[in-house]
């Protein structure tokens, strides 16, 4: 290969779409490959020109527009343009102009063609938008299996080994040099014999025992041996050995029921490392499903903030599971209920029994089921309408507080907005609850409606279930026959737009300025849930999650074709990012927060973001048409 | 004659009849072939030129002592160029090639021990170059070396006019008064080499020392330098020396 092909070939195969394709297509990308130069401030391309190329960044950067000459992207090095116009009729549909001196690629049609014809892939990257987003989405889905987690994710490090004929005190020296309780014995082996595998210095081995820390003791010195002993002749006759891509729960068999602690892990007949049996315990005690047992085992505040290491482990689990959001927001909520329940279990203990009957609701992320590990408390109290406030309000005021105070303790901060059954205002009767909600949707005001926007997710935790039950069914049936109510709260899921992707470490933003980070809630999940909201609402839907919201909107046939569908995956995969980051903050001991740095988005992440970012920028230009002011 | 005599001898201007005249002089029919394509007007603006980028990488900078070890040509003209179509080369030098310009090229014994006499590609070098105009980066090196090598096989002489990006940046970093009074106070000149001529363009930096590659940075730098200093309706004999 010649080494200018070499050189294109070296710069393609970093970046997006080519970083995944076959050598063999990139070798033939390259070796047939253009190039030109363009200089700052000159059109590379102009609307409605022929094009016979797909355009790569090699250097410099582009600005990509709409035909109306709204600024679309701003691109640089390892980027490609060019494609929307390849597939439309050979057209160019993005006017593209150079920010700084250029030097492009230049891809021959045919090769394009080829590559979409012959390579997924490729096409759902070069297909705009929603294929992308799609395939990225259920691809992750389908990479991963949570229900079956492979005993090779419990292995930390790779095997200490040594070979048997070698005496037992080297042995002990390797493992106390390794800090490690056992070490594999090998022999040399018959390239044929079937429990052969070739070793990383030349020739065959055999994995023929393990030895532990009790059987130094047991077998070593208990038994008189001394330190020169070889290890063959101490060794166990019999070796348990698992497959890596055998389950968690198949080890933890194995270990039961040959009452052995260590378990070589094979992948095939290569020794790939040891579990022992403290690591699976340590593994099981990070499941959601231990950890909301245990929180009904604490007996005080003090014992449940205890459990928050625990929490934040089993987030951190569930997203290297590869989970997914909708999985981990429905884990992350059940945990916070859970735990809500508790506190009102131990209150009542001290506060005797309620004096008259109450629930307690929940509001926002966690009424959704889609809460992360960043979450301030929303919470109020319906009470029975036989609430007297002179005679009763004492004891539900005191369970707030405890119930808040506790949660606060626990890592759920106090709700900057106040929403929190300790506020009078949110610790009411179900006949002033049901007169709340007629205002918010008969009497509509964007401003007001700001602040109660949260009250319309909504979900019992405890006590009267029926209440917020029957302030659903208000919700379901008032609020889709008020158009007015709709477009007020259509106006509000307007307030927070995306940005209009990244470009190299900058956040861009629509009027094409820069910013350093980006807070993914605010400028993604919020507005999409926002939206999802409104239309939710509009078809009568009783759902609070926002998935099983599109749900019932894809039933009520109220959007155009496979709109809810890009909606559930943009929602799905800019939740996911700013899950992974979080679960990334708490890895490396950060303080896990909503904002992302464009550095530490790659360039994957980077292109489907974008997509989603034009997802929901499209979503709240049609609910503005969808839901206009009605003129009164 | 020498090749600097003969360079004076035929003004730009008469670099046609020069062409037209070796057409029909010369014996040997390759390099017929290569004078009788020609050679675009003077006057010819830039964006209409066929243009070749030519680059060798030689054991030395002396022509009679040191020879050519591999050839690159890459086509292109104002709007794209096309390394697909380029061509490459690597030649046995009637010297043997000493270890420090083998650690320079990258090109092993073996590579040049197989490799033919330059004799033995002339023929597809000379075709290549035929009907373009070509684009060097320091005119010191190719014309006459290859000059050199062709009249040394062939008993001819072959000579073109070229465009030489080195030049081109020399003139635009060294020219004007400012630049002339920075020159006359400062230790160091502004370096027109090739990798440090392309950073002024935001060209990105390549693995240099390959005849191929260097061509194709070179074709780079002229696009970037026309792009910049010049108009594409520029005549070609502006250019060309």
């Amino acid at each position: 290969m010649e080494a200018e092909v070499q050189e294109i070939r070296e710069h393609l195969r970093h970046y997006p779409p080519f970083d995944r394709l076959d050598p063999q297509w990139l070798d033939q990308i390259a070796a047939r490959t253009d190039v030109a130069y363009y200089r700052e401030g000159s059109t590379i391309q102009e609307y409605g020109e022929p094009i016979d190329n797909l355009r790569y960044v090699r250097s410099g950067a582009v600005e990509v527009y709409r035909h109306n000459g709204e600024l679309y992207n701003r691109i640089g090095e390892g980027d490609i343009f060019g494609h929307t116009g390849l597939l439309h009729n050979r057209r160019v549909r993005f006017p593209v102009r150079a920010i700084e001196d250029t030097l492009l690629y230049l891809i021959p049609a045919d090769v394009f063609d080829q590559l979409c014809e012959e390579d997924d892939q490729f096409a759902d990257f070069v297909e705009l938008s929603g294929p992308r987003l799609k395939a990225t989405v259920e691809q992750n889905e389908r990479e991963n299996d949570l229900m079956v987690s492979r005993v090779r994710r419990l292995l930390t490090r790779s095997p200490v080994n040594i070979e048997e004929n070698a005496p037992v005190h080297e042995a002990a020296r390797l493992m106390t040099e390794h800090h490690v309780s056992s070490i594999l014995l090998f022999s040399k082996s018959d390239p044929d014999d079937e429990r052969a595998f070739a070793g990383e210095e030349h020739g065959h081995w055999r994995l023929t025992g393990i030895l532990t820390d009790q059987d130094l003791r047991a077998r070593v010195l208990a038994a008189g041996r001394p330190g020169d002993t070889p290890l063959a002749e101490i060794k166990h006759d019999r070796l348990i050995t698992i497959q890596s891509d055998e389950s968690v729960y198949e080890a933890m068999l194995a270990m039961l029921r040959n009452n052995v602690h260590h378990l070589p892990v094979l992948h095939r007949r290569r020794p790939v490392g040891v579990v022992h049996l403290s690591d699976i315990v340590r593994y099981e005690t990070h499941s959601s499903l231990y950890l909301v047992s245990n929180i009904f085992n604490q007996g005080s505040v003090k014992g449940l903030s205890r459990l928050m290491p625990d929490v934040r482990a089993a987030f951190v689990r569930l997203v290297d599971d590869g989970a997914t959001s909708q999985m981990i927001g429905q884990a992350m909520s059940s945990i916070g209920r859970s735990l809500i329940r508790r506190l009102i279990e131990l209150a009542e203990e001290e506060l005797g029994p309620p004096p008259v009957p109450y629930c307690f609701m929940v509001n926002g992320s966690m009424a959704r089921n889609d809460q992360t590990i960043t979450t301030d408390q929303d919470n109020a109290l319906i009470l029975d309408d036989s609430f007297d406030p002179a005679e009763h309000d004492a004891w539900f005021a005191a369970l707030a507080q405890r119930v808040s105070d506790g949660l606060h303790a626990c890592g759920y901060p106090y709700c900057s907005g106040g929403i929190m059954a300790t506020n009078d205002k949110w610790r009411q009767p179900l006949s002033v609850w049901r007169r709340y909600f007629t205002e918010w949707i008969d009497e509509p005001d964007p401003e007001k409606l700001l602040h109660s926007s949260i009250f319309f997710d909504l979900e019992a935790v405890h006590g009267e279930e029926r209440f917020v039950e029957q302030l659903q069914d208000l919700v379901a049936e008032r609020a889709s026959h008020s158009p007015l109510f709709l477009a007020a709260l259509a106006r509000n899921a307007l307030n927070r737009t995306p940005p209009l992707g990244f470009f190299r470490t900058f956040v861009m933003e629509k009027d094409g300025q820069h910013n350093n980070s980006i807070n993914l809630k605010r400028r993604g999940t919020a507005p999409l849930v926002d939206v999802i909201r409104v239309h939710a609402l509009a078809v009568g839907s009783r759902s609070q999650n926002s998935f099983e919201r599109l749900d019932d909107i894809v039933k009520a046939n109220t959007l155009p074709a496979g709109q809810a569908d890009k909606l559930r995956y943009a929602l799905e995969f800019i939740s996911m990012v700013r899950i992974r980051h979080q679960a990334y903050d708490l890895k490396h001991h950060h303080a896990p927060d909503n904002n992302i740095e464009p550095e530490n988005v790659s360039d994957g992440e980077r292109h489907n973001l974008k997509d989603a970012f034009q997802v929901l920028s499209n979503a709240q230009k049609f609910l503005r048409f969808r839901y206009p002011m009605p003129t009164r | 004659m020498s090749p600097a005599a003969a360079h004076q001898q035929r003004s730009e201007s008469t670099w046609a009849a020069f062409f037209a005249d070796q057409a029909d002089r010369c014996r040997d029919p390759a390099l017929r072939a290569f004078y009788a394509a020609g050679l675009p007007a003077p006057d010819t603006p830039l964006q209409d030129v066929p243009l070749m980028a030519l680059d060798f990488e030689t054991t030395g900078l002396d022509v009679h002592r040191h020879a050519i070890v591999s050839i690159g040509v890459v086509p292109f003209d104002l709007k794209r160029i096309r390394p697909s179509a380029g061509r490459y080369w690597v030649v046995r030098p009637p010297r043997p090639l000493d270890e420090a310009s083998i650690r320079f090229h990258r090109i092993t014994h073996a590579e040049v021990a197989r490799a033919p006499d330059l004799d033995e590609v002339l023929d597809e070098v000379l075709a290549a170059l035929a009907g373009h105009v070509v684009v060097v980066h320091y005119r010191g090196i190719e014309r006459p070396f290859l000059d050199a090598a062709v009249l040394a096989r062939r008993g001819e002489r072959c000579l073109f006019p070229v465009i030489d990006t080195m030049r081109i940046e020399a003139r635009q970093v060294r020219a004007g008064w400012w630049n002339r009074l920075k020159g006359l106070f400062s230790a160091r000149r502004t370096s027109i080499r090739l990798a440090d001529s392309r950073t002024r363009y935001g060209l990105p930096g390549y693995s240099a020392h390959h005849a191929k590659l260097d061509a194709l940075a070179t074709a780079e730098l002229l696009q970037a330098q026309i792009a910049r200093h010049y108009r594409p309706e520029t005549p070609v004999g502006e250019l060309w020396e």
